[in-house]
């Protein structure tokens, strides 16, 4: 150790010291439910806005593989709401449709299906979010986040690299699950896992994030495969041309680009 | 045999024409962001499942093939789909574009452009929808294609094309629609040459042998409609106002001179809400009809004015299981000049015409199962349609279906009740590709 060090230095060093450990220490403190917001925040409202191409495969117990190719717009809204628009172009038979979604945290959200044969916005009855999105094996609730709110939130397990949060849902009538296991990843607060339990705690669906990426500096999700254990069903999902804050205008999320593709869903 | 009149074959000519030009700015290479080009091949056949003593058994026996092009330019989206079909049931195979007969059925030939910032115009042939019914209609005036819908089509042929100027204008306070048809598009009605139906005339049911007598209004820019709507979102709730003048879209008319069906002069005033309540959704709309060529009442070869009422509410009763209940009302007005004036022989209607309606949908097999039944039941005229449909997926290109059209009703000459020996039932398949 250096004799000439000042006073001062060594109230630095101690400055230094004590900054560390307090993150270190800050890092165990959090509680179930900030990593849980922090989870969901970095989830779905990553940017002010964002677009990805998409593409499922969906693998069902019997060989079948199935295919949807969408484009997806989202804008976050303030008090988290969200519009999304999805632009679908496989399979042919639902080539050019798309799909509006205004989510309403807090209540139901309000959706619309155009269909460009009939030229009809056509409203979408406000339903169970657990049901199978696009017939694959993510659920309506998956892709568009599930509320913090409706469950309660225990931190089972913290490592350095990984936290562990048991899910319970506060009406466990309203679901299919007894509780759900996610790992979120403690660096990037990205969830990596979860596994469902059936209500006799048999684990019958696994959704986890196979390959994350950095873009705009944003840990982003860039496949993610849904597990259906019972049926053994599979759907892998691909994302690719992601990008985020492309200052896309609130007019998008309106019954004009349904009749008329916005330029951001072509490109 | 019907020879179609001149003028249809021009229009015949002129969509041909129209076809041809847009197919080739569709494929002319230029800057396009977009090229998408897709279709299907759709094979069906429907059977009676009674014995019509004035038509064949066989009700639909059709290969279809669809060819939809989208364009998408840096300042315009051009479209064409048009179907190929051979109906060996068929009860006309001249080209007609206006009544869907003929190996071209041509649904869409538009061109949309944004010549302002807040307006969008889409000119040609095109498929024009709006409204909240399910499968019942007041505002929206656009044709219908009845045929199609009663032989077993897929269910978006109840929709009929039509030709014309369609502006929308998007403003802070609202939005505004105005679709222009230069020439009156009438709905594809059933006039007997596939499905009988009851002839006022004759005072009893006819078919292909009778088939329904009508004067036209084919002249392009003096027999024209025009709709407009008014259209907003308050809060989640969209709310609109509607209006539209041109003419009744089926030939409810009587014309003593020449003896045949004709088109009287129609305005329409309405509005519509449309919203979530509860666990579902719910929709209101209503219309008034001012026949104004018989404002009195007491013309009985016009139909009186109504005031038309629809309320609706959808909900999921459980997962992947939903239903919807309408309840349709259409009200005459002037009723007692109408019971005075209407000649000894005609079957008298009600006042009120009640309707109700009730959607099933069932889905199964994540989703590549559908079970839907749709019911029309009409407590006032003692009568009901009903159309269920199984459809199955087992590869994301292949549909399977089966499904049928049942009518059912006390009397002769109602809505439904004329169509009793039509029902029948269909299976099919559809390649999309």
């Amino acid at each position: 150790m250096n004799l000439n060090n000042t006073p001062g230095q060594y109230l630095l060093v101690a400055f230094i010291m004590l900054i560390v450990s307090t993150a270190a220490h800050a890092k165990t403190e959090l509680s179930a439910d900030e990593i849980v917001e922090r989870a969901n925040q970095i989830s779905y409202y990553a940017g002010e806005d964002g677009r990805a191409d998409v593409h499922m495969q969906i693998k069902s117990g019997d060989g079948v593989t199935r295919e949807r190719k969408f484009t997806l717009l989202r804008k976050n809204e303030g008090e988290g709401k969200q519009k999304f628009y999805a632009y679908f172009r496989a399979p042919a038979d639902v080539n050019q449709m798309a799909y509006l979604v205004w989510k309403n945290p807090d209540g139901d959200d309000d959706r619309w299906l155009w269909l460009p044969a009939l030229n009809l916005k056509k409203r979408i009855a406000p339903g169970d979010k657990r049901t199978s999105f696009v017939g694959s094996d993510f659920l309506y609730e998956d892709v568009s986040g599930r509320s913090p709110a409706l469950d309660e939130h225990v931190l089972v397990e913290s490592t350095d690299s990984t936290y562990v949060i048991k899910n319970t849902p506060k009406d466990p009538a309203a679901v299919e699950f007894s509780r759900y296991i996610v790992y979120i990843d403690a660096e990037t607060f990205l969830p990596t896992k979860a596994q469902y339990y059936d209500h006799s705690d048999n684990l019958y669906r696994r959704v986890s994030a196979v390959t994350i990426e950095t873009i705009q500096g944003i840990p982003t999700v860039m496949e993610s495969k849904a597990e259906d254990l019972q049926r053994e069903s599979v759907t892998t999902n691909t994302f690719s041309n992601v990008e985020y804050n492309i200052g896309l205008n609130s007019r998008i999320f309106t019954e004009r680009f349904l009749r008329r593709p916005p330029r951001e869903v072509m490109k | 045999m019907w020879i179609p009149p001149k003028i249809c074959r021009v229009r015949c000519a002129l969509w041909i024409l129209v076809g041809a030009l847009v197919f080739i700015l569709v494929l002319t290479p230029g800057e396009a962001l977009s090229l998408n080009v897709h279709g299907f091949v759709d094979l069906r056949s429907g059977m009676r499942l009674q014995d019509d003593p004035s038509q064949r058994d066989a009700i639909l026996n059709e290969a279809r093939a669809q060819i939809d092009v989208t364009h998408y330019g840096p300042v315009a989206l051009w479209k064409l789909r048009a179907d190929a079909v051979w109906d060996e049931a068929a009860g006309e195979y001249e080209q007609d574009f206006e009544r869907g007969y003929g190996i071209l059925d041509l649904r869409e030939a538009n061109v949309l452009v944004t010549p302002l910032d807040f307006m969008d115009v889409k000119i040609g042939r095109q498929i024009l929808t709006w409204g909240t019914g399910d499968l019942l209609f007041i505002n929206d005036m656009f044709p219908k294609d009845w045929q199609s819908f009663f032989s077993g089509r897929d269910e978006e042929y109840l929709k009929a094309p039509s030709d014309a100027v369609f502006a929308s204008m998007f403003f802070s306070w609202a939005n505004v629609d105005v679709a222009y048809m230069p020439g009156f598009e009438h709905d594809r009605y059933i006039s007997g040459e596939r499905i009988s139906y009851y002839n006022p005339m004759l005072g009893r049911r006819a078919g292909a042998d009778d088939p329904l007598q009508v004067e036209q209004r084919r002249s392009w820019f003096a027999e024209d409609e025009v709709s407009v709507r008014l259209s907003r979102n308050i809060g989640s709730y969209e709310v609109a106002a509607y209006a539209y003048v041109g003419y009744w879209k089926n030939p409810v008319g009587f014309d003593v001179g020449s003896g045949r069906q004709t088109f009287p002069r129609l305005r329409t005033y309405g509005a519509s809400v449309r919203g979530n309540a509860g666990p579902g959704l719910f929709h209101v709309e209503v219309g008034y009809y001012d026949s104004f060529e018989d404002r009195a009442g007491d013309d009985p070869l016009v139909p009186n004015s109504e005031c038309r009422v629809l309320l609706g509410y959808e909900q999921e009763l459980r997962r992947n299981l939903s239903a919807a209940l309408q309840y349709y009302l259409e009200y005459m007005q002037d009723f007692s000049a109408y019971e005075r004036s209407l000649p000894a022989t005609q079957p008298q209607r009600d006042q009120d015409r009640h309707v109700l309606t009730l959607r099933l949908t069932q889905l199964a097999m994540n989703q590549n199962l559908t079970l839907s039944l749709f019911t029309y039941w009409s407590p006032s005229d003692a009568d009901a349609y009903l159309r269920p449909l199984v459809e199955y997926k087992p590869t994301d290109e292949l549909k399977l279906f089966v499904g049928a059209n049942i009518f059912s009703g006390r009397d002769e000459h109602t809505f439904f009740g004329q169509f009793e020996d039509n029902t029948n039932v269909y299976a099919g398949v559809r390649y999309s590709y």
